[in-house]
């Protein structure tokens, strides 16, 4: 731990002495571009410190002092992350807002904050903010960067970025010490100091700002870098929302450590092209980014010539069968290396070429998981994908998949200088030098999420398995126990299910009973063209989830998901004793769903009180009557007899036992 | 991006601050084909930096007032003023040199060319050297291409579709199309901009997109704009000053409150029991 925390020692501790630094040593070098106009705009290491600088004297003209917060709106730009620098060079600490969250979300987390100036993307951002006078009160100026159709608006606390940064170069002129004045003002800075606050989207409750220390965000980017072998030739594209934790320490704080160039896509719709134009180096995406990407590739491979389509096929097999071997350095035969060999001139080149990731070195995905398929897909190409698992408490990193230990279904090992521990009721808590310093007014819940001895509580749980990795399994909230003391993770269970396209909703139950029960929404879409396909008839969608062929065909996806269970040690104890498919389609208007398609357990084990009891009383159907709301609003009730079927669990070596 | 908001962008922009000259003036204009009296005794101007709308039933006029003012068709009575000057009849592309530009009830682009293209196809008449050398895209030519893309770059950073900037205007949304149609028209950088109908067909997100256009347009490079348009709600919230037509003559003219207070508006659209 000590050892790799040294990195972190030589060279400045916040960002306005690691960019005196790095103006000093890469003085030449791009390090930030922004494509505007059709041409990628370029600054280097130098002008990037000068217009910090008069930026930064600006806005100590306009009034902003220290320890002062400053909201920044919008999306990624160079002269808002310029913007965060210029703020904390004078000892403000920079407030980063979700652009697109509505003004009434936004004018909490600004009045919470306490924000006293704001840097703003455009007019949209600068109504927002004029338009919440009274939630936030110490708003005194606004500082905006793209000028069009703000013409006409009263500029006494409004101000054009261009002409903050005129108002600091007169102060330049005026004042030839004062461009020291300005480095001495820092050079005093403490590690320890707060450097930027991030608020957290917050599923449940108000948003909470979490403070981070430079100590906490250069430290980890260090380490981080360390990690994957980073230096100042890497190339990211900064297009992940700004007021994420991500995006900080990707697009600013490694970038700051590593001295690295940082790239602004001309706007998030031509995010894809000028991926390509960048050929990045080091690449983070959500899941979802993969999975579009693939699925573009996929359907112009459908309208693709015969010949084309073959070669496809033949070398993606290829490619599955070796790709990953030779990835992680495992043996392969020489004719399987030669195969992708060729693969690689034909097929896989032009395609990582086409997805812009020619020149990817690591790339990382994170915040939900994977499916296993698109994540092999692309390691198969030879792209070093990895999954990390972080938090914002913990300025991103708490584990890491190291390079040639690449499990699909964990998170990896702990990131340099993380330590973790699970708790009794399997929460994952960990400690690092990136642990934040506190929400901010709210003692509160800092004291429930961090203890003293400075472990943060996730709030997911998880187990580390054999191999020394981290697997998440839940939310820690909803794990439970079944009567005989085994682990019982509903949503761990739910999503294996949901894997099947014929399952489209799941919900299971057990805790503080004596087995799994599970309900069942079938896919219409996917078990209707089924029913198609094999001449089953059927006239409701009651119809069809009652038709025997169709409880046979997810009998048999519980099975194989019985069989997963098994052969995971922690997870044994809680296979699928008993499941029923739902006679109706679990849907918001009911309530039984959030507006965002999630489950409402409560409500549902509410709802269906009488099947739940069937679940475990033995009987093997139910007849049950449920009223419904129409989309025209009348409420009907339909009525249906629910089979119940019985499941037999798997022991470790895949063998059934009896059922009970 | 903010290179497009420099004063020798807007020539008016200072004027708008002045007592506002007419840059068009439409005075006793009658047009017919054949029998069909088209438009009969029309007299209205065009002030130096206004929104101005034109409405009407269908049927009213709208779009044939639109080509007599680009100067397509020309009156058998009447006359036009321009900037100042009482014109004489011209074709259209003489007209589109002298400073207005338009866009179409439906649209008219060039469908298979890029959106970059087509925003460039408007530049055309601005470009200055011979064949030859454009030709061989040499020297001045070459000099001159990358001043007109630069302009045209602007246009599409203005008008946020970057995006689209390589992708052939057939495969494009309806919307989207629009879009590129008001940029070509800005690309002449005129005086005057017409549109015909440059809502029709939207949706109501795409409305709110173009009216803010179509605000920003008139606000940043101080063109003065003449629209046709059926959504009343756009042209009350658009227009400075509204001209209403029916069955080719004016039936009122002013701020868009009074012509919506006018008795003979409200006839004109709703219908009256003769």
């Amino acid at each position: 731990m000590a050892g790799l925390a040294n990195v972190a020692s030589s060279g400045g501790d916040t960002f306005p002495k690691i960019l005196l630094h790095n103006a000093k040593v890469f003085g030449d070098r791009t390090a930030v571009r922004e494509k505007d106009f059709g041409i990628w705009q370029s600054w280097t290491w130098a002008q990037v410190r000068d217009n910090i600088r008069d930026l930064s004297l600006g806005l100590k003209e306009l009034g902003l002092q220290q320890g002062q917060k400053v909201a920044i709106v919008g999306s990624n730009r160079p002269r808002l992350y310029w913007s965060m620098v210029a703020a904390q060079a004078i000892g403000a600490v920079p407030v980063p807002v979700y652009a697109d969250s509505v003004a009434e979300e936004m004018a909490y987390v600004l009045g919470h904050a306490e924000v006293t100036f704001a840097v703003v993307e455009d007019q949209e951002q600068v109504d927002k903010l004029l338009s919440m006078d009274s939630e936030v009160p110490t708003l005194k100026e606004i500082i905006y960067d793209e000028t069009r159709g703000l013409r006409d608006y009263d500029h006494k606390h409004l101000h054009d970025f261009e002409g903050v940064q005129a108002l600091g170069r007169k102060v330049l002129e005026k004042d030839p010490g004062a461009e020291k004045a300005w480095a001495d003002g820092f050079a005093g800075g403490k590690g320890s100091d707060i450097a930027v606050m991030l608020y957290t989207s917050g599923t449940t409750g108000r948003p909470k700002g979490v403070m981070l220390s430079f100590d906490n965000l250069v430290i980890s980017a260090r380490n981080a870098n360390a990690f994957d072998h980073l230096n100042e030739h890497e190339e990211v594209l900064a297009y992940l929302p700004m007021a994420w934790i991500g995006d900080h320490v990707f697009s600013l704080a490694q970038a700051f450590t590593a001295g690295y160039c940082v790239n602004c896509p001309e706007s998030l719709d031509t995010v894809d092209v000028d991926r390509l134009e960048i050929a990045p180096t080091y690449f983070f995406a959500p899941p979802r980014v993969f999975e579009s990407m693939l699925t573009s590739i996929m359907v112009r491979m459908e309208d693709a010539g015969k010949t084309k389509r073959r070669m496809f096929d033949y070398f993606m097999g290829v490619a599955r069968r070796a790709g990953e071997k030779i990835l992680n350095g495992e043996s392969v035969s020489a004719k399987d290396r030669l195969l992708y060999r060729l693969g690689d001139f034909f097929v896989y080149g032009p395609l990582k070429n086409r997805m812009g990731l020619t020149r990817m070195k690591v790339g990382y995905t994170a915040g939900e998981a994977i499916g296993p398929e698109i994540f092999r897909f692309y390691r198969a190409l030879g792209l070093n994908l990895k999954q990390l698992y972080g938090q914002t408490e913990a300025s991103v990193y708490i584990t890491l998949q190291p390079d040639g230990e690449i499990y699909g279904d964990t998170v990896g090992k702990p990131a340099p200088s993380v330590e973790l521990k699970i708790a009794e009721n399997g929460e994952v808590l960990y400690r690092s030098p990136g642990v934040f310093v506190g929400y901010y007014k709210n003692d509160e819940a800092t004291r429930s999420t961090k203890t003293e001895e400075g472990w943060v509580h996730t709030g997911d749980a998880g187990f580390i398995a054999d191999n020394g990795h981290l697997k998440i399994i839940d939310r820690a909230k909803d794990v439970g126990k079944l009567t005989d003391g085994s682990l019982f993770a509903p949503k761990y269970i739910e999503n294996k299910l949901k894997f099947f396209p014929n399952i489209k909703e799941v919900v299971a139950f057990g805790d503080g009973r004596d087995r799994v029960g599970v309900f069942i929404n079938i896919d219409l879409t996917a078990v209707g063209s089924w029913a198609e396909r094999n001449n089953v008839n059927y006239a409701s969608y009651q119809e069809l989830a009652a038709h025997p062929q169709v409880y046979s065909m997810i009998q048999e996806h519980v099975d194989q998901v019985n069989r997963d269970l098994a052969s995971e040690p922690m997870m044994a104890g809680a296979q699928i004793r008993r499941f029923l498919v739902l006679h109706k389609e679990l849907d918001a208007d009911d309530g039984e769903l959030t507006r965002t398609q999630k489950v409402r357990r409560n409500f549902i084990a509410e709802r269906y009180a009488p099947l739940i009891e069937a679940l475990y009383d033995g009987s093997t159907s139910k007849h049950v009557r449920t009223e419904v709301t129409f989309e025209d609003g009348r409420v009907g009730a339909i009525e249906a007899t629910v089979e119940i079927r019985d499941m037999p669990a798997h022991d470790a070596s895949g063998l059934q036992e009896a059922a009970e | 991006m903010n290179a497009m908001m420099t004063s020798e962008d807007m020539p008016q922009a200072e004027s708008r601050a002045m007592e506002r000259e007419d840059l068009l003036r439409v005075d006793n204009v009658s047009l017919s084909f054949g029998g069909v009296k088209a438009i009969t005794d029309i007299s209205f101007d065009i002030k130096k930096g206004e929104i101005r709308a034109i409405i009407g039933p269908n049927g009213a006029g709208k779009t044939s007032m639109l080509n007599v003012i680009n100067g397509f068709y020309h009156p058998q009575v009447g006359t036009i003023t321009w900037q100042g000057q009482v014109r004489r009849k011209m074709k259209p592309y003489e007209a589109a040199s002298q400073g207005i530009a338009r866009t179409f009830q439906n649209v008219a682009l060039f469908k298979g060319m890029t959106t970059l293209d087509n925003i460039m196809s408007g530049r055309s008449l601005k470009m200055r050297k011979n064949f030859f050398s454009q030709m061989l895209w040499y020297g001045p030519a070459r000099d001159e291409e990358i001043a007109h893309r630069k302009k045209v770059e602007e246009i599409i950073d203005f008008l946020e579709i970057q995006a689209i900037r390589k992708t052939p205007v057939g495969r494009l949304p309806y919307g989207l199309q629009k879009r590129v149609e008001l940029g070509r028209a800005l690309a002449m950088e005129p005086d005057l901009l017409l549109l015909d109908e440059p809502m029709a067909g939207m949706n109501l997100e795409e409305k709110a997109d173009m009216s803010r256009f179509i605000l920003d347009v008139n606000q940043e490079f101080g063109t003065t704009i003449a629209l046709i348009e059926h959504d009343m709600g756009v042209v009350m919230d658009l227009s400075d000053r509204v001209v209403v037509l029916d069955y080719g003559k004016k039936i009122a003219d002013g701020p868009p409150e009074e012509v919506q207070a006018s008795q003979a508006v409200i006839d004109a659209y709703l219908g009256v029991s003769h």
